[in-house]
């Protein structure tokens, strides 16, 4: 798979990623190049095969009680914060 | 004999019996901390301050009669383990900024056992690279030789321990970030069955891939620390309920008549002749010591590399999307909107290598991709995962090499990144299968340590610890120490 | 109001509710899920998104989804998946939405709504699947930013999924509040629309009559009432069949409905972000439901308000209509039965309680906007009142009297009749009085009743009842009346 600079954009867009002028021919390279090859893959026969998410197979989700554990440590965890205003995180505007 | 040069088994014995204090030892690493951490670069944050507290109260509970078997024993944390109040970077300028709220689950069980935390150590920027040279706070040297990797992307506690500035450190593996690591610095590094340590805590690079463990000189070593740190997690749903064995107890559990299961895959094209014949020469010790040595195929295994370059990042690719700028982590100057929030936050946050896989798993997660390159991985995930169930039937250890070859040049494989992912080939088919693996110094190539991997069945941690422990029993290549730090 | 849809036109729609599950503590952590706390109070570090933070599913919302496919005779999948729902925004703190994808827990239910021609129509359920709420972000009090809130952040969601089997406005509303009879009789949501927990987007496209084709549908998002929902949807319908009979043609996107000004627009901020990327979320393991967890959530499910309805047609003599009426919650039901157990049953006694329920005491909750847990006369009460129309204590119009000071005050009927002197005056003797004073009275209009002027006689039952300040029983009343204007 060989990306153009106009795909590499559009994942990087999705991903919310800027990438400079500078380094959007390097990342077309190698991402062209990691996808390249990752496709040795498509010579593998994996009709009847089921997928593998997960390394524990047979194991199932575990599920906990209903019960209330926390208290209110938002002073702390919003010591991590980059702008904070009322005990809201803020950004700039959302338009909806 | 010097306090560094003992094994964790020797300091703990010599705690107890109180040949020194803790507080003594604790003085005694954080000096050759301060005297080498500066060419080496292993540590991103050295606590100091908490070390020496945290060594008093060892020493304190020690004198009232409270003190457990790892009480006032140093060590340190990779630096992708939360520390409550404690810087934890990552490795990143994404998380330079970052201290964490609270402390992970391996973090807490190994402080509740009395151990003394020295420090955060340097790492491939968010588990991300197998040479320690994607950290922001720059490239870990290897102790045999400044001007060569130490491996990743545990590199700074695989550097810090070969270098004795401490005498244990935890990591994490996702395709072989113990492993590897502590072959190309010639100690020793468990990475358990996946479920066995708890995840909590740990930030994550790839969910299903991760699983954290041990550096440390021995596997004698390995077994006393990883009792502490494995078990059942209720926080973590992957973690698995399963007892934990007594490790140490187990060790002296003889390899007669055990199988061992040569991969064939893994002597192909690619492995190092030197490197190779290191191994095999160890193989042949293992034989000497009455294990049963046979041939074994696993024929999907090298497809591991590619099925893990859609995996990993695809996972990753999710997983980072939380260090958008809004709660924790960098946040760009004067964002003009939403949008120029993210993108800026996380295009100045993260380093090449991380942006790379991002987009990489972006890629192979989005419409229309999703089957070829996703779900096309995980079916030869299932491939590569009954190869080893059929091996394992017939088998009780595979062995084989852990690196295609020694430490290379800082520098040399930092611009092809498919060079870089293949030094993984032997490590990472264990991650995608969830098995328990190590690696153990065999000898040397120059003056440049190889290491042999031993892969066990899912909760088969004893049995690689004690096949590990039965061959250091015999070969000294795990107690020698790099020229300038003996 | 009338909003027949223009002739040669056929409106589907499909809906898609999030009722927000009962639970105490959040789905994938144990923090409060309770309403209108602190900004952030709620919000532990999982909910968070802290790094190294992981999810635990919480039982009691997996109960609660198993609870509603019994309920909509579904399928429950004994093994379910999570998937991550990729998307940036500011109130999703990871970065993606925990939400089951291909294998949710619930597939295939239906529910029968009743139309208004008194038929009964089949409304498929697609799927019902597990997934955690947003945040919320604020808008006010600064300047050119927003403020986020993650206290909603991993309230557990119940996504219902509708098959596009709804005809019209009237026949989604219908849909939508059979589902919000159902959770609350499941006690699984709250129901509670102003504050967010049980919310609907409407799916909705239009197409020329006869075609088998579905149209380019649009998304109408944020409506939050029955209102707004019917109002929503007969706009877009409009709109749609403007465009295409305008020649133009309908662009696939979310709408937001704006109820001020009664319109949906398009919202511009969600067409980017589509490609979802969802995968199986690798930090939680497939959900086994095993038949053992399935029937005893079964053996939890309370009479399902069809069976109640049903039932009170039946046992109560009701009409279907007012069956539905009065198993619309199970409060109301409950509250019925008692009034009715409490005046001894009998179909008369069912139907005097079931018009008084449907009538004043509804009324009166309204009015106040109170709850039946809280309403001022209970059902003991009520049928202290009734019991006195029965033995003819009163008349049914001293009685609405009667109750309404019963509300006012919260006091028994007896006492409101003593004290008020309203009991019924049945002694034939001071009615015939009465009767005899009022004709006394009003010569003119006696002569003129005599005279052939029968509509007379309504003017003195008035003058009489006057007289009795009402308490006059109806029947003698008339009986009497009838008897002395004949004349001698």
């Amino acid at each position: 798979m060989s990306l153009s600079r106009r795909d590499v954009e559009g994942i990087a867009h999705l991903a919310r990623l800027e990438i400079t002028e500078g380094e959007l021919p390097v990342y077309v390279d190698s991402l062209s190049k990691i996808l390249s090859f990752v496709e040795q893959l498509n010579a593998v026969d994996t009709q009847a095969v089921e997928p593998m998410a997960h390394p524990l197979e047979g194991e199932t989700q575990r599920l906990r009680p209903d019960a209330v554990t926390e208290t209110d440590q938002h002073a702390k965890f919003q010591g991590n914060a980059p702008l904070v205003a009322q005990a809201l995180y803020v950004v700039p505007k959302v338009i909806e | 004999m010097s306090l560094h040069t003992r094994s964790l088994a020797e300091l703990a014995a010599g705690l107890r019996a109180k040949e020194f204090s803790a507080v003594e030892l604790t003085r005694h690493f954080l000096a050759r901390i301060e005297q080498a951490n500066a060419g080496l670069n292993a540590f991103v944050t050295v606590t100091a301050e908490r070390a020496l507290a945290d060594a008093a109260r060892a020493d304190a509970a020690r004198a009232a009669g409270r003190a457990g078997p790892l009480s006032g024993v140093p060590l340190a944390h990779k630096d992708i383990f939360c520390t409550d109040g404690i810087k934890t970077s990552c490795g990143s300028r994404m998380l330079d900024n970052f201290v964490a709220p609270y402390d992970a689950t391996v973090v807490e069980r190994l402080a509740a056992a009395g151990t003394v935390l020295l420090g955060k150590t340097n790492m491939d920027e968010f588990a991300m690279g197998s040479s320690n040279e994607t950290s922001y706070y720059g490239p870990v040297r290897n102790p045999w030789d400044p001007a060569t990797v130490p491996g990743g992307s545990s590199g700074g506690s695989a550097a810090a321990v070969a270098a004795r500035l401490v005498p244990v450190a935890t990591g994490t593996d996702t395709g072989g970030s113990i492993r590897q690591p502590a072959a190309l610095v010639g100690i020793s590094g468990i990475k358990p069955t996946y479920g066995r340590v708890s995840r909590y805590g740990m930030i994550a690079f790839a969910s299903s891939l991760d699983q954290g463990g041990v550096l440390a000189p021995s596997a004698e070593d390995c077994a006393l620390l990883l009792g502490a740190m494995a078990g059942f997690d209720p926080r973590d749903s992957t973690s698995v309920d399963v007892p934990v064995p007594d490790y140490a107890a187990g060790l002296a559990t003889s390899l007669k008549g055990v199988k061992l299961g040569v991969l064939k895959e893994f002597f192909s094209a690619g492995l190092d002749a030197a490197t190779g014949a290191r191994v095999e020469a160890a193989i042949a010790q293992l034989r000497a010591l009455g294990a049963d040595v046979v041939e074994v195929s696993c024929p999907n295994l090298p497809l591991s590399v590619p099925t893990y370059y859609v995996v990993a990042p695809a996972e990753c690719s999710s997983n980072l999307s939380r260090f958008d700028g809004v709660r924790f982590g960098h946040r760009c100057q004067g964002p003009k909107d939403l949008l120029d929030l993210y993108k800026r936050s996380r295009g100045e946050g993260f380093g090449a290598e991380v942006k790379r896989r991002i987009m990489t798993g972006t890629y192979v997660l989005s419409a229309g991709y999703y089957d070829a390159y996703y779900l096309k991985a995980q079916k030869v995930r299932s491939l590569i995962n009954a190869d080893f169930r059929r091996a394992f039937a017939e088998v009780d250890l595979l062995v084989g090499p852990t690196s295609p070859t020694p430490a290379f040049a800082i520098g040399a494989k930092v611009d092809d990144p498919i060079t870089m992912y293949l030094n993984d080939i032997y490590t990472i088919g264990a991650n995608l299968a969830g098995l328990p693996a190590m690696s153990v110094p065999c000898g040397f190539v120059g003056n440049l340590p190889v290491g042999l991997q031993l892969i066990g069945p899912h909760f088969g941690e004893a049995r690689v610890l004690a096949a590990a422990h039965a061959y250091q029993c015999e070969t000294d290549f795990h107690r020698r120490l790099p020229a300038g730090f003996a | 109001m009338s909003q027949a849809v223009r002739e040669g036109w056929e409106v589907v729609i499909g809906l898609e509710i999030h009722a927000q599950l009962a639970t105490t503590s959040k789905i994938f952590s144990g923090s409060a899920t309770a309403y209108g706390a602190a900004p952030n109070s709620q919000a532990n570090l999982v909910d968070l998104g802290y790094p190294g933070t992981l999810p635990v599913l919480n039982r009691e919302a997996v109960r609660m989804a198993v609870k509603f496919g019994l309920a909509t005779g579904a399928t429950i999948a004994p093994r379910s998946i999570f998937a991550r729902k990729n998307y940036f925004y500011p109130d999703l703190p990871k970065g993606y939405q925990i939400s089951q994808y291909e294998r949710p827990v619930v597939e295939d239910g239906s529910l029968e709504i009743l139309l208004e021609d008194g038929t009964k129509k089949t409304i498929g359920i697609t799927r019902a699947h597990l997934e955690e709420d947003a945040g919320k972000s604020l808008h006010e009090g600064l300047a050119n930013a927003s403020g986020i809130d993650l206290n909603r952040a991993g309230t557990p969601l119940l996504e219902i999924v509708s098959e596009p089997d709804l005809r019209s406005a009237k026949e989604a509303i219908a849909y939508l509040k059979k589902v919000h009879t159902l959770v609350r009789y499941l006690e699984i949501c709250d129901g509670n629309m102003q504050e967010g927990s049980f919310r609907c987007d409407a799916n909705v496209s239009v197409r020329r009559i006869g075609r088998t084709e579905f149209g380019t549908r649009c998304e109408i998002k944020n409506v939050n009432s029955f209102r707004f929902v019917e109002k929503a949807i007969n706009f877009e319908v409009e709109r749609q069949i403007d465009v295409l009979e305008g020649g133009g043609s309908i662009v696939q996107e979310t709408r937001l409905y704006d109820s001020a000004k009664d319109e949906t627009r398009s919202m511009r901020s969600k067409e980017q972000a589509n490609d979802y990327r969802y995968f199986p979320d690798p930090d939680l393991l497939p959900v086994t439901i095993t038949p053992a967890f399935v029937d005893e959530v079964r053996a939890t499910l309370p009479e399902l308000p069809d069976e109640k309805a049903g039932r009170f047609a039946l046992h109560y003599g009701l009409s279907a209509y007012d069956a539905g009426v009065l198993t619309a919650s199970r409060e109301l039901a409950d509250y019925y039965e008692a009034v009715v157990r409490a005046l001894g049953g009998g179909g008369a006694a069912a139907k005097l309680a079931a018009n008084w329920v449907m009538g004043d005491f509804s009324a009166f909750l309204n009015r106040d906007g109170l709850e039946i847990a809280t309403a001022r006369v209970p059902a003991a009460g009520l049928a202290g009142l009734l019991r006195r129309i029965q033995d003819e204590t009163i008349s049914g119009k001293i009685a609405k009297e009667v109750f309404e000071r019963m509300w006012a005050e919260a006091c028994e009927a007896d006492a409101v009749i003593e004290a008020r002197g309203l009991k019924q005056i049945t002694d034939s003797g001071a009615i015939e009085a009465a009767i005899a004073a009022v004709m006394a009275a009003n010569p003119k209009q006696l002569a003129e009743y005599r005279a052939g002027k029968d509509k007379l006689f309504g003017f003195f039952v008035g003058q009489t009842m006057k007289a009795t300040e009402g308490k006059a029983n109806p029947a003698q009343l008339n009986e009497l009346l009838k008897k002395l204007l004949g004349g001698p």
